[in-house]
């Protein structure tokens, strides 16, 4: 690697750099690709749903519509955003000159286009895309699936081998290049939730591969992994796949705690409260997030023994997450607050984040879930806690880091526009399908009974507000790279904490090739 | 990975590569058989067992009746005529019972078909033993046959006091296709 160069001109800057910042810009711009393409799936969603009866789209493309906005959102958005987060911010925040396995990192960016666009191909093909909802239970995506089922498996090894990938190598940056004297409990609590959230990754992703395996198998090679005619079981594959599912949660949210553990500090001018209770915190929500995968399966007839284990090992997680939230309040608590983008943001996430937790701790309550089981309520529940959770996180990690990765300042008061709208707009899209999901209303139907339409025209009201400010979003996002004011010094925010704020904006292409002195001071209390 | 020799990071990342392959082969040496051992040991999701039981005691407890109802079902699209001779029978715990299914092929085509039995409450099915059915094989039919397939069971003495019904049901898949590839291990 040299050592005193920049980058290298035009194209193959991009096709073969090896950079983290590069790879991690690419990996933003992809994600935020994908959140406009996942984002226009929900568009034609919610159109459809303005007014009961069938409006705009065959129920089969309706049907494909779900299906691909939640993969793409997963899967295309939000999971690459913050893996491009991580592989910007992870080797400036532990002073390390680069990610561990730079030509990797670039292997692992760039197979997941090609990835995507095989998946985004099947709705082109005879018989058209996945229409069996992003959680493809079997056997209504093996025995029943259009052909297109093949292309969507290879996607899903693509991606996952990528994920896979990107994981190791934040493991392998985060336990081998930190700077002398940056401990463990003294590293950024982003790398921490990074750290744990790639270890999850590493356990997770090959089981679902070996899910979408056992389903190729099952059609292409005659194995019955879950036919019961040949002696399988259509439940294993609920299990196998939310065995992964649920770690696959706390992988999409980890990062937000993480990305928000640095910003609310930073706008509180105050050090997070309660560093090590956040990390231990982290560390025990993802342990338990290995025992409670049965919940989401409350209905499938399990016995009460096991329904009572998922519950109480469910109900548990509030505990660990508990303790972040109170943490975060916390560290607000008499603090020098000002109210900028990233930190309106992180506040709303804090809000909205908590009403979807506690949504969350309603479904876990197994008698009561048969009630809410594949109601609007769970759409509701996972979208605070994935739209409201994942993506305003990532939203104010954009506008905080923004300044330091362009050397420019976005507007401030689009910024604020920005997250008033999306606030708003989220809340009258997802709030009413809480009332709509009580009262019985099924997900992923293109029609729905004459009571509901009220609160279905106002949730698409909602959704056309929520989708329109994200333009604005990518407006005021290039604006401040092709003109944004210039800024002068290395620490953009007064009262920002970390080794990212010690260099200059933008930083020079490589960094920290000598690594920084840690202040030896005892980690965090 | 030309890269990985003189990496700080090469045991890291060897130990990484061989947890994921771990895992991915965990799902199918542990998940799967795990799966199937708990489902069969412990009777949940109503899966009896797959093979022929032997009694171990014969002492019949008279002091019991237990209604034992059948229901037979076809999967998907499967045209056979498919019904049990019975609806319902009263058994005492430890007795052996028999009774016949009908199977009949009106279709114009050689065809084998695959019964899956299934027990509600599926408690009960750890107690629900079988010692012939028809539902261990493959049934083949001839075009514009029928066939009676028989059925042995015996309803353990242990069955918890509670059970009073036991419902067996089967469903009928059209394994046609998969006949002569793999014998059928349910």
């Amino acid at each position: 690697m040299g050592a005193h160069h920049g980058p290298a001109a035009g194209l193959s800057r991009w096709l073969f750099t090896t950079n983290h910042k590069d790879i991690g810009t690419m990996y933003l711009w992809f994600s935020f690709a994908m959140f406009i393409l996942g984002g226009s799936f929900a568009m034609i969603i919610r159109a459809e749903l303005f007014q009961p009866g069938m409006q705009l789209v065959e129920p089969g493309f309706f049907n494909q519509m779900t299906t691909l906005h939640g993969l793409v959102m997963v899967f295309g958005a939000i999971m690459p955003s913050f893996v491009g987060l991580a592989n910007w911010m992870i080797p400036l925040m532990i002073g390390a000159p680069d990610m561990a396995l730079p030509r990797m990192n670039n292997w692992s960016f760039w197979i997941l286009p090609p990835g995507f666009l095989m998946l985004a191909s099947t709705l082109f093909m005879e018989g058209g895309a996945p229409a069996f909802g992003w959680t493809f239970y079997a056997p209504l995506s093996t025995t029943y699936a259009a052909p297109s089922v093949t292309f969507f498996i290879f996607a899903i090894h693509i991606l996952g081998v990528s994920s896979i990938m990107g994981s190791i190598n934040i493991i392998a940056t985060v336990m081998n290049m930190r700077a002398p004297g940056m401990t463990y409990m003294k590293m950024p609590l982003f790398v921490w939730t990074w750290l744990i959230t790639a270890f999850l990754l590493v356990a997770v992703m090959p089981v679902l591969a070996g899910a979408v395996t056992m389903m190729l198998m099952d059609i292409h090679f005659g194995t019955s992994f879950f036919s019961a005619a040949g002696g399988g079981d259509p439940v294993l594959f609920q299990h196998v796949f939310w065995f992964f599912g649920h770690p696959e949660v706390y992988i999409i949210i980890l990062p937000a705690f993480g990305v928000v553990s640095q910003i609310i500090p930073a706008f509180s001018r105050k050090p997070l409260f309660g560093y090590a209770s956040m990390v231990y915190a982290t560390a025990a929500i993802a342990f338990l997030s290995f025992i409670v995968w049965a919940h989401h399966m409350y209905t499938v007839g399990m016995p009460v023994a096991g329904e009572l284990f998922f519950m109480y090992a469910t109900m548990l997680i509030a505990v660990p997450t508990g303790v972040k939230v109170f943490n975060w309040i916390s560290t607000m608590w008499r603090g020098a607050l000002s109210f900028e983008t990233p930190m309106l943001f992180s506040i709303g996430f804090l809000i909205l984040f908590t009403i979807g937790g506690f949504t969350g701790l309603m479904l876990s309550i197994a008698p009561a879930d048969f009630q809410y089981h594949d109601t609007y309520f769970v759409v509701a529940h996972f979208h605070y806690v994935m739209v409201a959770g994942a993506v305003f996180s990532m939203t104010a990690a954009v506008y905080y880091w923004l300044p330091k990765w362009t050397g420019r300042m976005y507007n401030e008061n689009m910024g604020k526009i920005h997250f008033w709208v999306s606030f708003i707009g989220f809340n009258i899209t997802f709030f009413p399908q809480h009332f709509v999901g009580l009262a019985g209303m099924p997900r992923r139907i293109p029609d729905y009974a004459l009571q509901f339409a009220d609160f279905n025209m106002m949730s698409s009201v909602g959704a056309f507000i929520y989708g329109a400010s994200q333009i604005m979003f990518l407006y005021n996002v290039i604006a401040t790279i092709v003109a944004g004011e210039k800024v002068t010094e290395d620490k953009v925010w007064d009262g920002a904490e970390g080794l990212e704020w010690t260099v200059s904006s933008p930083p020079p292409y490589h960094t920290f090739e000598v690594p920084p002195q840690i202040d030896p001071s005892p980690a965090h209390g | 990975m030309l890269q990985l020799s003189s990496n700080p990071a090469r045991d890291t990342v060897i130990k990484l590569v061989v947890v994921s392959v771990a895992m991915f082969a965990f799902v199918f040496v542990v998940m799967v058989p795990l799966y199937n051992v708990l489902c069969d040991a412990l009777g949940i999701n109503g899966k009896t067992s797959n093979e022929a039981y032997t009694a171990i005691s014969t002492e019949v407890d008279m002091s019991r009746e237990i209604t034992v109802q059948f229901i037979a079902s076809n999967n998907d699209d499967m045209p056979w005529g498919f019904k049990p001779s019975v609806t319902m029978m009263s058994v005492n715990p430890g007795a052996a019972n028999d009774t016949v299914f009908f199977a009949e092929n009106g279709t114009s085509n050689y065809m084998v078909g695959q019964a899956i039995p299934s027990i509600s409450p599926s408690r009960a099915a750890a107690y629900f033993h079988k010692t012939e059915c028809f539902c261990f094989n493959q049934q083949p039919l001839d075009a514009n046959s029928t066939a009676d397939m028989p059925l042995q069971f015996i309803v353990d003495q242990a069955l918890p006091q509670d059970i009073k019904t036991i419902t067996l049901s089967y469903t009928l898949f059209d394994v046609t296709d998969m006949a002569g590839d793999k014998v059928a291990t349910r």
